[in-house]
């Protein structure tokens, strides 16, 4: 089983690799270590969300307001930098990491104390949270021009020859790669998701841990709607609109189970890695970004019907044998 | 999503009492509310109560609901297609297209519907032939689908449907009321039959409460789940016909977001998510609803964006509601 979940990213990276190959034949400047790094950069946001996402698959749950929630911290930081252009930064970001949390933790209550199925409950957060964008905002944009100089230029900044937005998602990847593999907590998440009865009698609780994986999945929505908000310098209520598929598509892509308990934290980069390539290398190779939308579509597809045939388990031998019989 | 608490079942000694049951049901609770959003609009605004703006709401509802319909069959075998939508997106602009190839009105119809079906039809080969997750697959042809809409249009958009063509949306059988609000009576009815009275009703709520259970008693559990997609994929061709017949244009952002309405419709209407149990009547009592919450929010002038507040709180607080009615009693006892 692990030697079949290596080689699963392992293809993925072929994959990428791949991808970037056939396009460097035809534009060689492709993959100059600028432009490479330039994907990663362009990419951190959707592979922090999807490792978020990630956490919330495994225990057989699903976020699909994490965009939504991105757009309504991203408003919230905004407002208070362009009230307030004083509140120093580092301050702004963990109030928007509280705030983000605070909103998965809602999630999270409902699922755990009222146990409602995780996607009517963040059926219905996908459109509060929009809502609420446009009720504190009055639909009103905040742009470049009231935000403070230091709140769009952190992440600009460069460390060790990259920029500050790439190390959010080293460091972010880092804290979920030791979670999940290195924690109790990490290890209840895959348990919960593999076998909840077992889990239950091993003394996990069920409930607790789902609603653990909300309230990480808000805390990362919380830090990128941070950085969405700095990095395209517009905060209005279609911020992210749809973006919440796509943090699935990633985590698809990547390997992650949505049936629970399978995934890893390399699947989910590299699944994301995979959509901004491929988003990278459209408008190169002189394809309209309309296609954009289908492709990505397509990469789904082929993606469930690959690890779909590594999960399937083995159906009931009876059951075949009437058909064959019929 | 499964349950995880397993908890053993009471056996009750004698049957409920029918009136009883039939008063403290999920659809009277749905009546009871649509009667107090209705009377809560007619205070509200002096222009509600006017059989032309009560016809008016009802577009507000007519293309989601009949969606809902095929949809609530689709979640009561434990399945979910959110492609709908994007359905509606690529069988418009099919439509489109074959309208600047000089299609008339009977072929534009035709195209739609059948562009419609061919999706659903795909939907369901994969998920029952390949055995995939609904969720993960619809995802990808939500993407797929509305992919193909963007890659035909781009920015562009089609128009100039003729005029016969634009009946279908904007036409009115009698008085007041419209073709859609006829057509989707007229589809409530043969859903309700059809699953509250016929062996396929029965069966389709066999593979929602045990689909194994379901396939050792004779049941052709595949076969029924791709005939279902095929039905939401029929009933999103439809929806896009008298959609496009209304607005008049195609766009390939046509009907964005209709899937999460439609599957709050039928989540409202009391079908559990988790499949098994649902009604009809249910689904089309939270389609009124629906429309007329937001119906009277425009009245009020709310913007739309407000008003998805409402929906989405009305959702949840909706199921929270009896979770912590049967809690509290739980706690009494």
């Amino acid at each position: 089983m692990n030697r079949l979940l290596k080689s699963r990213e392992l293809w993925l990276a072929v994959g990428i690799v791949a991808v970037v190959g056939l396009v460097t034949l035809r534009f060689p400047r492709f993959s100059q270590p600028g432009n490479l790094l330039t994907i990663f950069n362009d990419t951190s946001i959707l592979m922090m969300l999807a490792l978020g996402q990630m956490a919330v698959i495994l225990t057989r749950s699903i976020d699909l307001s994490m965009a939504s929630n991105l757009a309504l911290t991203g408003m919230i930081v905004a407002m208070i930098n362009a009230a307030m252009p004083g509140v120093p930064i580092p301050l702004l970001i963990a109030g928007a990491v509280l705030a983000g949390a605070a909103l998965g933790a809602f999630n999270g209550i409902l699922v755990w104390k009222l146990d409602i199925p995780p996607i009517v409950v963040t059926l219905g957060t996908l459109t509060i949270f929009r809502g609420l964008v446009f009720v504190i905002s009055g639909g009103a944009w905040v742009n470049a021009a009231q935000m403070s100089q230091e709140f769009i230029q952190l992440q600009r900044g460069s460390f060790l020859g990259l920029p500050i937005l790439s190390w959010f998602a080293i460091v972010v990847a880092g804290l979920v790669y030791l979670l999940m593999t290195r924690t109790p907590q990490g290890r209840a998440f895959y348990a919960i998701g593999v076998n909840p009865t077992a889990a239950v009698y091993t003394g996990i609780d069920v409930g607790r841990t789902k609603f653990l994986a909300f309230v990480l999945a808000g805390a990362i929505s919380g830090l990128c709607g941070y950085l969405w908000i700095s990095r395209y310098v517009i905060a209005s209520v279609e911020v992210a609109g749809g973006y919440e598929l796509t943090i699935i598509a990633a985590c698809v892509i990547g390997g992650v189970s949505i049936a629970g308990g399978i995934g890893t934290v390399a699947g989910a980069l590299l699944g994301a890695l995979f959509l901004g390539v491929v988003n990278n290398a459209l408008p190169v190779i002189g394809v309209s970004p309309f296609w954009q939308m289908a492709i990505s579509g397509t990469a789904i597809l082929v993606a469930v019907v690959l690890n779909g045939r590594s999960e399937k388990s083995k159906g009931r031998i009876i059951l075949k044998k009437a058909e064959a019989g019929a | 999503m499964t349950d995880t608490t397993a908890t053993g079942r009471q056996l009750p000694d004698r049957l409920d009492n029918p009136v009883k049951s039939a008063v403290l049901s999920w659809e009277s609770l749905l009546v009871l509310v649509a009667l107090a959003i209705f009377i809560a609009n007619s205070f509200a605004s002096p222009y509600f109560l006017n059989e032309w703006s009560l016809s008016d709401m009802t577009f507000n509802f007519t293309e989601k609901a009949l969606i809902a319909l095929a949809m609530a069959l689709v979640i009561i075998t434990g399945e979910i297609d959110l492609s709908v939508a994007s359905i509606i997106a690529l069988a418009s602009t099919m439509m489109g297209l074959a309208l600047q190839y000089g299609a008339d009105t009977p072929t534009l119809v035709a195209v739609g519907v059948g562009v419609g079906i061919l999706c659903g039809a795909f939907n369901g080969a994969l998920i029952t032939g390949l055995k995939l997750p609904s969720i993960v697959v619809t995802i990808g042809t939500m993407s797929l689908f509305r992919g193909i809409a963007y890659i035909v249009l781009g920015d562009q958009s089609f128009r100039g449907y003729p005029a016969s063509f634009s009946w279908f949306g904007q036409g009115y059988v009698f008085w007041v009321i419209s073709f859609e609000l006829v057509l989707f009576l007229l589809a409530a009815v043969i859903f309700y039959v059809v699953l509250h009275h016929t062996n396929f009703g029965r069966r389709v709520f066999a593979i929602g409460n045990n689909a194994t259970a379901a396939r050792f008693s004779g049941v052709r559990v595949d076969r029924i789940k791709f005939i279902l997609f095929c039905l939401t994929g029929l009933m999103s061709g439809l929806a896009a016909v008298l959609l496009t017949a209304r607005l008049g244009s195609t766009r390939p952002s046509i009907a964005q977001g209709f899937e999460l309405e439609v599957v709050t419709m039928v989540v409202l209407g009391g079908v559990s998510i988790l499949g098994g149990s649902g009604s009809i009547l249910g689904v089309v009592l939270a389609a009124l609803i629906m429309g007329l919450v937001t119906f009277g929010l425009g009245l009020l002038n709310i913007p739309g964006i407000v008003m998805s507040i409402f929906i989405g709180a009305l959702l949840i607080v909706v199921i929270a509601l009896p979770i912590l009615f049967r809690m509290w009693r739980q706690r009494r006892a």
